[in-house]
C-alpha cells in the first residue's frame, strides 16, 4: 500500500487524514499534489493528521517541509497532528520537529487555528 | 546469550534495475535477512529505511533512472553484524561536500536529507569509489547485544 488521503473539512480548517507511506514516488507526490490543490483554493488553515502512516523516508520528510512552505508563503498555516513514534523520532533527529506545530489532540489542534 | 547467536550466516547478491520498483525489493530482501538474524522491531526499521535511502541514492542519484545501468544489491548476516552493499554505476560524487542538512541555512531545503538519516540510524556507513566508476556505499548494524 502506498499512501491514501482524505479530506475533511472542521469548521474553517482542513483536516487531511494521511495513512500508509510517504515515499519517494506516488506516496509523496500525492501529498505534494493535494497540499498545493488546497492551497489553490484559497485553504490558509490546513492540519495534516499523520496518525495512520506507517512508513516515511527522507522525500516524504522534504514533502513535508516543501508543504510547510507552501502553505506558510500562501499566508496559511500547516499543522501537524498525532505523530507516531516513528514519525516523531525523525522529525526530532532531522531538527524539524520544532519547526512544526505538533499536536495530540484534534480539538486542541483545531482550536490553535483560531 | 544473544537470541542471535545461533544464527546461520547467509548472503546473498542481486542485480537489480534502476527502477523504484528494485527500491522496494531491496527493502524486502534486506529485512528478510535482518528478521532471521534477529534483529529487533526498532532496528529492522532502521535498517529497511537506511537501505530504502542508499537505494534510491544509487537508483535515483548515480544511475539516474537509466535502464542500461544495474544497482549491485548485496546483504549479509552472521552472528556479529548484518551488513549491506549497494553499488551504482553513476559518475560518483564527493560525499564530503554533501552539505550539513542541520544546519540552519539548509533545515527548510526539501531535499539532502537520505544521507544523513542513513548514518544516524546505521551503526557504520562507508563508501567507496569503484574502479569501474561508480560509487559503493556499506552499511553495518552491529548484532551483538548493546
Amino acid at each position: 500500500m502506498s499512501v491514501k488521503l482524505t479530506t475533511r473539512q472542521v469548521g474553517d480548517v482542513t483536516v487531511i487524514d494521511v495513512a500508509g507511506r510517504i515515499t519517494l514516488g506516488e506516496g509523496s507526490s500525492a501529498l505534494r499534489e493535494a497540499l498545493r490543490d488546497l492551497v489553490g483554493k484559497n485553504q490558509k488553515k490546513i492540519l495534516l493528521n499523520l496518525g495512520d502512516v506507517t512508513y516515511i523516508d527522507s522525500s516524504g520528510i522534504g514533502e513535508l517541509v516543501s508543504g510547510f512552505t507552501t502553505v506558510t508563503n500562501s499566508g496559511g498555516s500547516l499543522k501537524l497532528l498525532n505523530l507516531n513514534k516513528r514519525v516523531k523520532d525523525l522529525l526530532q533527529i532531522t531538527k524539524l520537529y520544532t519547526v512544526f506545530d505538533v499536536h495530540e489532540d484534534e480539538a486542541a489542534a483545531i482550536r490553535s487555528f483560531a | 546469550m544473544p537470541e542471535n547467536a545461533s544464527h546461520t550466516p547467509e548472503a546473498v547478491e542481486r542485480m537489480m534495475d534502476s527502477t523504484l520498483d528494485s527500491v522496494d525489493s531491496a527493502e524486502e530482501l534486506a529485512l528478510g535477512f535482518a528478521e532471521r538474524a534477529g534483529v529487533d522491531e526498532d532496528d529492522l526499521m532502521k535498517i529497511g529505511m537506511a537501505v530504502r535511502e542508499s537505494m534510491v541514492n544509487a537508483v535515483v542519484h548515480g544511475n539516474r533512472y537509466n535502464a542500461n545501468k544495474k544497482v549491485r544489491f548485496a546483504v549479509a548476516s552472521d552472528a556479529e553484524r548484518f551488513t549491506v552493499r549497494v553499488a551504482d554505476e553513476g559518475e560518483g560524487f564527493d560525499f564530503a561536500s554533501l552539505p550539513d542538512p542541520l544546519a540552519p541555512e539548509n533545515l527548510m531545503k526539501t531535499s539532502g536529507r537520505g544521507i544523513f538519516l542513513i548514518r544516524s540510524l546505521m551503526d557504520d556507513f562507508q563508501v567507496r569509489r569503484l574502479d569501474s566508476g561508480g560509487t559503493e556505499v556499506t552499511l553495518v548494524k552491529n548484532l551483538v547485544s548493546k
